[in-house]
């Protein structure tokens, strides 16, 4: 009989684009705090910590030596994984449910704003030998993909564009972020092109923010939360890192994520049993390749559910109700960290002007962004 | 169980001869990363009072340490700090090092004087509170575990609001 | 409480030399490949891998667990790193007990890989960017001033000289030149280690381990696999890890307390209370000469102070009562920093299945530890395994 494991606190800072009155820590000590009151736990309680960072984003080698203070983790179990936020809380859900702990810590934080070379900094993620010779501005690796999954599945452009519309909009009545406006389609089909058929506003802009979620095990679960969110199932998969042997037209690293997510939560038919989601739309077609991807419609029928509303969130399946990167901002590892905590305020009842009526199971997905084809899935039940 | 022959084949040695004189092929490259770290509440405080010559830190009740460099909250007890709290710019050497070698592993060149970097408990912080800076106006030898120090800062003009807004520790002869 | 039981049933490790042609890629493909070799499994009998390696800076690559996830035998699998600074190698087979233990999966393959020569000049010039970017950068500070000032404060506290403690990389070095992958085993003198130049009194360069490039591999299962595959399965009984403070300046250096809390959870878990007599084995990590004691002492293999005597009296050779570092350590195989934590542990497991070769410790052990630190005087990470 496998342990259950929920969410049972989660705490954020909220999202803007920059955060120049707080430090790194500061900021982490504030979600922190949240998140524990919310639980009713003492750091002393909490059996271990996983913390996300890597060490060019933060500017410092070994991130994980300036992760504990802020986390009440000083002298305690701690650990960093350099991976998106979804994929560290799959290991505080392995290190639950193997009865070694009953609550766990995750972190993840983004200052995006302090890194100020970002495309060199991608640039440094790719291959010494093989690619960064070529001196290219990386979102050409955006640009490519997006072209070859238009060409593989008949997705258009326009719907690529109406993403940015839809998830900016939600953004609009999301007070915690950072870059919401409401834009017309045709606005965004003019927008200066990046690397074709990437133009400037199929990017999703930078925030800087910190989301702290407490995680706990069966019977302690119930005993402190009368709101438990049950994390039914997780996921993650790295598909080829080489630019040269990857699929450019599928997210194969998604499909296989969440093969894994459903296999654990029992779900046949993803379609019918998930009800919202929040994924990763960094760039606006990744919102339709993942959910694809995610088995939630057809290869090519994602760009047709987009223009019908059926993603809208009055539709039969809303899409990033919460704005998505797109309207929070793209928060490095912490990106997985904002879809866990919308999909949990979502089924909490807590996510104000933009609540969805009547949902039980939601997905979180995340994808760790250029050159990467690694993804991560959650799906959580109330 | 590890054979040492199928080891031997795992990894081709090389020197840095080799490398250096191009007799094997290698890429070179330098990575363009730049930062601009926010200091937030309590580092932002800390360097403008270095600007003007004082050492600040933040008090906590609970534990009753002075914290220097301050923190808006206690790492040991997790609560908000409380009052801040000037410290004084004298203090007593906790540790030191006499350093042969610079930052990058090169050697100290000859005739220049070694690094000594100490950990220095400031007056009014409270045992053990360190914060690390280095010494100097004395041979590195003559250094001891115990001595009183006191900051050398740069002229008022001169600060930018940093740590190295305090040149070095001298240590005071009594 | 059932624990699953999760056990080692195979491992590789590479030559680890100071400049290796290999890139990260293909070294970890070559401890990977050995390690699934040793117990006849291939790729698809695994189910999940996880990986560890240090800093970023070294290899010059941003990122580096995704870069290295193809030769690591990620590909289209559940994938994850985990970082813990030096901490990183023992830390390893800890992540993949999570990996087993949850019932998730039933086999991991861990990997550790590290490629220190990629920086240039030297990868100390990495080693600057650990330190707070704001209040200890500025002063350019490098990891061995640390080094000096927690050896000098162990020798303060209990009296330790520079002559004993020397003693670590004689023993060491002289084991290391039975090890396969070893890159600087050697017959050296105490004279030998005093003698080298100083780097930063007390410490000199032949106190200090090699740079080095290297990987390492072990497969984890669980009991139903393990079983099959293996006839000698070594079990993972306890493990501990434990962070302390950033602040390393309002610490006294001279005891590693968040050594000694690991440790008490990996001993917790594996039901040991004497560990002096019951550990009959152990790997302590040895960046440093003085490490290997400061560290035998934060496990509470001895009395607070005794470490030296220890040492002195033989117990901590290989043929003593309880042998520490008979791979030959860091100081004597290398130190391709999360590769040197995995091989301890591979070396436990050689050890508790009697197939170490010349390096065996005799009395057939049945119990073992390996143990890891890192970071600013801040990581202890430590494995109890048992046959």
């Amino acid at each position: 009989m496998t342990r259950q494991v929920a969410v049972i606190g989660a705490g954020t800072t909220g999202f803007r684009a920059t955060t120049p009155d707080v430090s790194y820590r500061e900021m982490t000590y504030e979600a922190a705090k949240k998140a524990y009151l919310d639980a009713g736990v003492e750091p002393k309680e909490i059996g271990a910590f996983v913390a996300t960072s890597e060490d060019f984003v933060e500017g410092y080698s070994i991130a994980d030596e300036y992760a504990p203070d802020q986390l009440g983790a000083a002298l305690k179990s701690l650990y960093t994984v350099p991976g998106d936020f979804i994929q560290a809380m799959g290991s505080a859900v392995m290190m639950l449910k193997s009865g070694l702990y009953d609550i766990v810590a995750v972190q993840g934080l983004s200052k995006a704003s302090n890194m100020l070379t970002k495309a060199y900094l991608t640039e440094f993620a790719l291959d010494p030998i093989y690619n960064r010779p070529l001196k290219q501005h990386p979102d050409y690796i955006a640009g490519m993909e997006m072209n070859r999954y238009l060409f593989e599945t008949g997705t258009t452009r326009e719907e690529c564009a109406q993403v940015v519309v839809k998830n900016k909009r939600n953004a609009m009545f999301n007070p915690l972020a950072a870059h919401a406006c409401d834009l017309t389609l045709d606005y965004v089909l003019e927008a200066e092109m990046v690397a074709y058929p990437l133009s400037e506003l199929d990017i999703a802009p930078y925030s800087d923010g910190a989301v702290v979620i407490v995680l706990a095990a069966g019977e302690t679960a119930k005993a402190l939360s009368d709101k438990p969110v049950w994390v039914r199932g997780v996921g993650w998969c790295s598909d080829s890192p080489t630019l040269e042997t990857r699929d450019w037209g599928q997210a194969m690293y998604a499909s296989l994520a969440a093969e894994m997510a459903y296999k654990m939560a029992g779900i046949k038919s993803p379609r019918s049993e998930i009800n919202f989601v929040e994924l990763n739309d960094e760039f606006s077609y990744k919102e339709l390749q993942h959910l694809e991807a995610l088995r939630l419609c057809n290869p090519g029928e994602a760009g047709v559910l987009t223009m019908d509303g059926a993603t809208e969130i009055s539709g039969s399946l809303p899409v990033n109700a919460s704005g998505g990167c797109l309207g929070v901002g793209n928060l490095f590892e912490c990106t997985g960290g904002q879809k866990v905590l919308d999909v949990v305020l979502q089924l909490r009842g807590e996510a104000g002007r933009n609540q969805l009526k009547n949902v039980s199971t939601g997905l979180a997905m995340g994808w760790r962004g250029l050159p990467t084809t690694t993804g991560a899935v959650a799906i959580l039940s109330n | 169980m590890l054979d040492a022959d199928l080891i031997a084949k795992t990894a081709t040695k090389l020197s840095l001869k080799e490398i250096q004189e191009g007799k094997v092929l290698s890429v070179k490259d330098k990575p363009n990363l730049k930062y601009a770290w926010d200091n937030g509440v309590a580092i932002g405080r800390y360097l403008a009072e270095l600007k003007e010559g004082r050492i600040i830190g933040k008090k906590c009740h609970s534990c009753k340490r002075v914290l220097v460099p301050p923190r808006l909250f206690c790492e040991l007890c997790w609560r908000p700090t409380d009052e801040w709290t000037y410290v004084q710019d004298t203090g007593t050497i906790l540790t030191f090092v006499i350093s042969h070698v610079n930052w990058d592993a090169s050697r100290v060149k000859r005739g220049q004087r070694y690094h000594t970097p100490a950990v220095i408990e400031l007056d009014g912080a409270g045992k053990d509170q360190g914060i690390l800076h280095l010494i100097d106006e004395i041979d590195p030898k003559d250094i001891k575990i115990g001595q009183k120090v006191q900051a050398v800062w740069k002229k008022p003009e001169e600060r930018t609001g940093s740590i190295t807004d305090i040149k070095y520790f001298r240590v005071i002869k009594k | 409480m059932g624990l699953r039981k999760v056990a080692i049933v195979g491992a590789g490790l590479t030559k680890f030399h100071r400049y290796a042609q290999e890139t990260p890629k293909e070294l970890a493909y070559e401890a990977t490949k050995m390690a699934l070799d040793s117990c006849e499994m291939t790729l698809d009998d695994i189910d999940s891998v996880c990986l560890g390696t240090a800093p970023d800076a070294f290899d010059g690559v941003h990122m580096k667990g995704e870069y290295l996830s193809d030769g690591a035998g990620g590909f289209r699998k559940p994938y994850m790193r985990h970082f813990v600074g030096g901490g990183t190698g023992v830390m390893s087979p800890i992540h993949g007990w999570f990996h087993v233990a949850s019932g998730m999966f039933d086999t991991c393959l861990v990997v550790a890989e590290e490629k220190m020569s990629s920086a240039f000049p030297h990868p100390a010039g990495a080693f600057l960017t650990i330190f707070d970017h704001t209040t200890e950068q500025p002063l350019y500070p490098t990891l061995i001033w640390i080094f000096a000032i927690e050896m000098h404060r162990f020798m303060h506290k209990y009296g330790y000289t520079k002559k004993d403690i020397a003693q670590v990389a004689v023993k060491n070095k002289a084991n290391a030149l039975f090890h396969p992958s070893a890159q600087l085993g050697a017959k050296i003198t105490v004279e030998d280690v005093l003698n080298s130049e100083v780097m930063a009194y007390p410490v000199n360069r032949m106190d200090i381990s090699p740079t080095s490039d290297g990987a390492a591999a072990i497969v984890l299962a669980s009991e139903e696999v393990a079983r099959r595959v293996t006839e000698k399965p070594i079990w993972i009984d306890g493990i501990g890890y434990c962070l302390d403070s950033a602040y390393w300046c309002n610490r006294d250096l001279y005891y590693p307390d968040y050594v000694e809390i690991a440790a008490r959870q990996a001993y917790d878990m594996a039901g040991i209370k004497e560990p002096s007599k019951e550990i009959h084995i152990a790997e302590p990590y040895d960046p440093f000469t003085y490490k290997e004691l400061h560290h035998i002492e934060g496990l509470m293999l001895c009395k607070r102070g005794e470490s030296v005597k220890m040492l002195l009296d033989g117990v901590t050779q290989r043929d003593g009562n309880l042998p520490c570092c008979p791979s030959g350590g860091a100081l004597g195989v290398g130190n391709p920093i999360a590769a040197t934590g995995l091989m301890k542990i591979i070396e436990i497991f050689l050890q508790l299945r009697e197939e170490a070769g010349e390096r065996q410790v005799p009395g057939q052990p049945t119990c073992g530890l390996a143990q890891a630190w890192g970071d600013l005087m801040q990581v202890g990470t430590v494995v109890v395994m048992r046959s």
